[in-house]
């Protein structure tokens, strides 16, 4: 590792951190924090919303729903991660798991409050006009339970692009190098640009799952259904039973 | 036809919600649940689609036990109509109707088509199509639980007091619309109500069920109105159902006076050229020129009850029948009506007497 002396250019806007072919580049850095990140949400999810699902569906261990969220809350990442090293070794697998341990808590407690909170007519309509349980839970309680879901979702995916710095402390990748070996070097320019880089990436992630919010809730379910009707001039009673009779 | 043999329901928490119920729902007919709240006519129609499972006795319809049919199945091919509409808030209005249609495999176009002519028959406009339940009225999203019910064209109908949230005036709306709609269909239907007199007025056939899920009584309206089984069903059916009960009986056989006859009493039924009757006049009441209003008139066909509740609102106690063109062909006054609706009360009570 070369050592730097202080230079007029921060390391965030100096061209060559970004350019560098090194795994140290910028850019690399990025790719490899969004792939941890990735990876921790999808297994997580993976994990939390069938059980969410399960759990909100059929009302039985609540408790596991309810507890998870404060256990999650409580746990210290760091601490998991040195644990999990000493138990299991090095590379990407201890990281990974601290990272997905911590995205369960969210997506689960949102996925089984989501649920929860579907209007019960709903759910009896749906098994009324004949769906089968599965198709109960797939077209219209996780449609309805959406909202909710999607906000956990985005908790976890915050959390863990925040926590992911921690992988370089066990000597991975990830935006993370930039605070550990930032600190180790005494650059503090290092330091910020690894703060500045993974709050614009939070950021950036959030506005991506609004978008993505807005796709897939329905705006029956969302609201904005109801500010549309706002605009649309709606008939009064009386119409309607004008309407109705002489139809 | 649906049967009830011997049906009871105790909830695990010790409450009998209906006991031994025994009941023919006529096939083609509408048959109405009727009572005060918690009496057991929620519980009685979803046991009909297995929602609720009996603690014993069996239900069958056309006398297959629905016990022995898949609980989806046979769902799919029983309509219902949940309290409060139950529509699906994440779907737009075409894909609330068209849910069960798409259960059993139709593709998405047929089933929008069905919708949307389902949308029409029901008194809605298209225009309401793909717009959200959030964004309709009460009394429009109702309409829009009766065309999900309908969209699969089962002959088996279940109604949960489908006309409940709305105002009166919009209630009357869809009772005539359903009525007339089930001209056309002919389903068998079982509808559940806690008003007397949306079951007097929509039944064939009226259950009136009592607290502890017991049945009061089975009969057609005009039995309740003129024969209740115990002072429960009269104490329920109202204190007007005397008069109410005029409602079936037509007003032709009563002896219509002539147009003429009203001029004894000094009153005046200014007529127009054709004939029509424009109003009353005469001492203390309008001048001929400007008569005051008649209040309305019956035809041949129209009920006792139409009869006499003009008779008593004529401002002059006279009720005006006019014949298809609107002109008058007759009066009645109603001291003459109360003499033969007493003679009707007693020709009546002559054969059981
Ligand atoms: N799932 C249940 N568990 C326990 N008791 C129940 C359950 N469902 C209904 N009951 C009870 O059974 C009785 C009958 O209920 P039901 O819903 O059939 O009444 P209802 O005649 O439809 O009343 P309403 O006019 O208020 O709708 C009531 O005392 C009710 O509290
Ligand atoms: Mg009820």
């Amino acid at each position: 590792m070369i050592v730097r002396l202080a230079t007029d250019t921060p390391y965030l806007l100096d061209p060559e951190n970004w350019t560098d072919s090194a795994v140290t580049s910028i850019p690399e850095l990025i790719g490899t924090h969004l792939l941890y990140t990735a990876l921790a949400l999808v297994i997580a999810a993976a994990i939390a919303i069938p059980v969410g699902l399960f759990i909100g569906h059929t009302g039985r261990l609540a408790f596991v729903a309810i507890n998870a969220g404060n256990v999650g809350r409580s746990l210290p990442t760091l601490g998991l991660i040195s644990f999990l090293v000493v138990l299991i070794g090095g590379g990407l697998f201890p990281a990974l798991i601290a990272l997905v341990i911590l995205a369960i808590p969210p997506i689960l407690t949102s996925t089984y409050a989501g649920l929860r909170a579907v209007d019960p007519a709903a759910v009896d309509a749906a098994r009324g006009m004949g769906m089968r349980e599965l198709q109960t839970v797939f077209t219209v309680e996780v449609p309805m339970a959406l909202p909710l879901m999607m906000s956990g979702l985005r908790n976890a995916a915050l959390q863990v692009v925040a926590t992911a710095t921690v992988a370089a402390y066990v000597g991975l990748g990830g935006l993370g190098r930039l605070l550990v070996d930032g600190l180790a070097l005494n650059q503090y320019d290092r330091v910020v640009a690894g703060a500045v880089l993974v709050a614009a990436l939070a950021i950036l992630i959030d506005l991506l799952a609004e978008l993505l919010q807005r796709v897939v809730v329905s705006p029956g379910v969302s609201g904005r259904a109801v500010t549309r009707r706002a605009r649309v001039a709606h008939p009064s009673p009386l119409t309607e039973v004008s309407s109705g009779t002489a139809a | 036809m649906i049967t009830f043999d011997g049906v009871s329901k105790v909830f695990p928490d010790g409450t009998v919600a209906v006991d031994d119920l025994h009941l023919e729902l006529p096939t083609g007919k509408i048959t109405v649940f009727v009572g005060p709240s918690g009496c057991g006519k929620t519980t009685s129609l979803r046991m009909i689609n297995r929602m609720v499972e009996p603690t014993s006795g069996e239900i069958l319809i056309d006398g297959v036990p629905v016990t022995t049919q898949d609980e989806a199945l046979l769902r799919r091919g029983i309509g219902y109509v949940i309290q409060h509409a139950g529509l699906f808030p994440h779907r737009t209005i075409v894909e609330n109707i068209g849910t069960v249609q798409r259960l059993t495999g139709v593709g998405r176009k047929a089933a929008r088509a069905t919708a949307i002519d389902l949308l029409r028959r029901v008194g809605l406009s298209e225009s309401l199509a793909d717009k959200y339940p959030v964004q309709l009225s009460g009394g429009q999203q109702q309409r829009v639980g009766v065309a999900r019910a309908l969209a699969a064209d089962p002959p088996v109908m279940l109604m949960d007091e489908p006309f409940s949230a709305v105002d009166p005036i919009v209630r009357e709306g869809l009772q005539a619309e359903f009525l007339r709609l089930q001209a056309e269909l002919g389903k068998t239907i079982a509808f559940v109500t806690h008003d007397i007199d949306e079951a007097i007025k929509l039944g064939d056939m009226v259950a009136v069920f009592r607290e502890g899920g017991h049945l009061a009584q089975f009969g057609s309206p005009q039995e309740l109105l003129e024969k209740p089984a115990n002072d429960f069903v009269a104490d329920f059916v109202g204190r007007d159902r005397g008069f109410r009960s005029l409602s079936f009986d037509s007003a032709d056989e009563l002896v219509i006076d002539s147009v003429a006859s009203v001029s004894t009493g000094g009153e005046i039924l200014v007529l127009d050229d054709a004939g029509r009757p424009v109003g009353w006049a005469g001492p203390g009441l309008g001048d001929t020129s400007a008569p005051i209003p008649h209040g309305g008139t019956f035809t041949r066909g129209d009920s006792l009850r139409l009869v006499t509740d003009l008779a008593i609102s004529s401002p002059v106690g006279i009720a005006v029948q006019v014949d298809v063109d609107g002109a008058a062909v007759g009066v009645i006054r109603h001291t003459s009506l109360v003499r033969q609706l007493d003679e009707r009360r007693r020709r009546r009570a002559e054969p059981t007497a």
